[in-house]
């Protein structure tokens, strides 16, 4: 079955055709990965399937509901949640609230037991906090519950922000270059975590530069180049394909 | 005489305090300056005339005084935040995306409106209050305090305290940081970030309109110029605390109305309202950010 399909999705920024007649089709469970040179529209099209920017055509269907030009919050309800490039925390909050925040938003509770701190507004908020360790367990942060986010170390804010992206309990997962900046040990850590997702049932997708992590994670692959896709298919399908090869590596000339 | 102008300052400068959060709060979600602020405080001073106008008709001051005070502040809070909450709707979130001047050229057009549409209904002439508060004067060594001055100053201090607990506790708080913090990234979350931002101007203009009742209680008589002055002096108040900054507004509130009035006091009154200005001059060339204030990265 699958969970996420697009159709002939299209984005222009003025007289710049950023992702031009974009279509594939993930599978549930998955962990899809989307590469392509600097350039080639992956952020773009990460941006179209968050409600980040409105495609200008084409459409997106999340578990065949059209999902294309939705708001941004309206998206993450629905169960997809993505992680930038750069550090986006809510840097001045710690570690803990960071990952409530983000259940908070999948629960309705009234202000005014919010504010008197009611019997019930307790419970939900204890098991909103256990639920959080749970997420946080995950990025191995469980210790650091109440630090700030701005003080952790670089490799921690980065499975932070995945732990963040998790708590609202999303199907699909996007993650930005995830190991970016990594070395090789906490790339590692994250390649590991991203694994036990796909564990719990989520379907991640991934945009990526590190070709080792991608032939060794990928079930599926999308090549773009200019906006266009030129290729998909497994990872051993993807790497021996042509048109790929001259993507990354230039055109072959006979002399 | 220190002391004497140490009550006063506080009093003025609680009420600065409370103007300027709304100023802070919008800023910090927005970047934007609203220069309408002041007006819903003018709204509010307004609102408090009129229905304590109302409630001193109906028998209801005679009664019980605090009642009438109480119910004059929330009716004038109620009607301000449907302003506020109108306000945005209408001359903010239609441009969202635009450059950012055009937010602020549309603040200034909502500020003639507001100032316009009260000359117009209400007249162009000072509103007197309509009741003389029998005012009980607390004396301490030679200190003199009305009982006016310090219920500015414990209601001041009250609401700042709930809006403290509000933003740090509740879920909606907690949302409204994370919006101001990166707009997008709470939308990725799950945040409503327009009804955040809704929230924002709502309670911004409640606390606009009880500074405005207080204020008209305490001077006894508003005119619908009186929202351009206190604004400008609680957004420098904002700026001083450094814009953006929750307690930087409560601090620079203060800050402000204790300069002014031991400089009233000091220096000279006639140039009461110029140190207002000279300490927005002065912080503008020395710390720009303010006290609290922190030189933010453009975000990516």
């Amino acid at each position: 079955m699958y969970i996420l399909v697009t159709k002939e999705v299209s984005k222009q920024f003025g007289g710049i055709k950023a992702v031009e007649g974009v279509s594939f089709k993930i599978s549930n469970n998955s962990i899809a990965s989307i590469i392509g040179p600097n350039g080639a529209g992956k952020t773009t099209l990460f941006n179209c399937l968050t409600g980040i920017t409105k495609p200008s055509t084409g459409q997106i269907y999340f578990r065949e509901r059209d999902i294309s030009g939705l708001p941004p919050h309206k998206v993450a309800h629905l169960g997809i949640a993505r992680t930038f490039q750069n550090i986006r925390l809510f840097s001045d909050m710690t570690v803990i609230e960071n990952v409530m925040i983000a259940q908070h938003t999948r629960i309705r509770y009234g202000l005014l037991g919010a504010v008197l701190r009611d019997r019930q507004f307790k419970i939900r908020e204890a098991a909103i906090r256990e639920k959080a360790y749970e997420f946080l367990a995950l990025a191995g942060l469980e210790d650091h519950a109440d630090t700030y986010a701005g003080e952790l170390p670089y490799g921690s804010q980065r499975r932070l922000e995945i732990a963040r992206a998790l708590a609202t309990e999303p199907e699909i997962l996007l993650l930005d270059e995830p190991t970016a900046g990594m070395n090789p040990s906490e790339t590692r850590d994250v390649m590991s975590m991203i694994k036990t997702i796909q564990l719990l049932g989520k379907t991640i997708i991934l945009i990526e530069h590190d070709m080792r992590l991608v032939m060794g994670i990928s079930d599926w692959i999308v090549v773009l180049d200019h906006g266009v896709k030129i290729a998909e298919g497994t990872p051993d399908a993807v790497k021996n394909d042509t048109l790929v090869i001259e993507a990354y590596l230039g055109k072959e000339t006979t002399h | 005489m220190f002391f004497q102008q140490l009550i006063n300052g506080l009093t003025l400068g609680s009420v600065y305090a409370i103007i300027a959060l709304g100023y802070t709060m919008v800023y910090g979600i927005l970047e934007l300056i609203n220069f309408a602020h002041g007006e819903i405080y003018m709204l509010g001073a307004y609102l408090g005339i009129i229905l304590l106008a109302f409630f001193t008709a109906s028998g209801l001051t005679e009664q019980s005084l605090l009642l009438s005070l109480i119910l004059t502040s929330v009716l004038s809070a109620l009607f301000c935040a449907m302003y506020g909450f109108t306000m945005e709707k209408v001359a903010y979130r239609p441009l969202r995306n635009a450059p950012r001047l055009s937010p602020l050229i549309s603040a200034i057009g909502v500020s003639i409106f507001l100032q316009n549409y009260v000359m117009l209904t209400q007249g162009a002439t000072d509103k007197v209050f309509p009741l003389q508060l029998g005012e009980t004067v607390i004396t301490f060594q030679d200190v003199r305090m009305t009982v006016t001055q310090v219920s500015i100053i414990a209601v001041s201090a009250l609401m700042m305290l709930t809006l403290r607990l509000f933003i740090s506790r509740t879920r909606i708080g907690k949302a409204m940081r994370a919006t101001s913090q990166d707009k997008i990234m709470a939308a990725l979350v799950g945040i409503d970030v327009d009804t955040i931002i809704s929230v924002t101007f709502v309670i911004g203009a409640v606390l606009a309109a009880v500074a405005g009742v207080m204020v008209a209680v305490y001077y006894g008589l508003v005119n619908y110029t009186i929202g351009y002055i206190a604004g400008i002096k609680a957004f420098t108040a904002a700026v001083l605390g450094g814009i953006g900054s929750i307690r930087g507004a409560m601090l620079g509130g203060i800050v402000l109305g204790l300069m002014e009035s031991m400089g009233a006091a000091y220096v000279s009154t006639e140039y009461k309202d110029a140190f207002a200005f000279v300490i927005l001059i002065v912080i503008l060339l020395i710390k720009p950010s303010g006290i609290f204030g922190t030189d933010l990265p453009d975000k990516v």
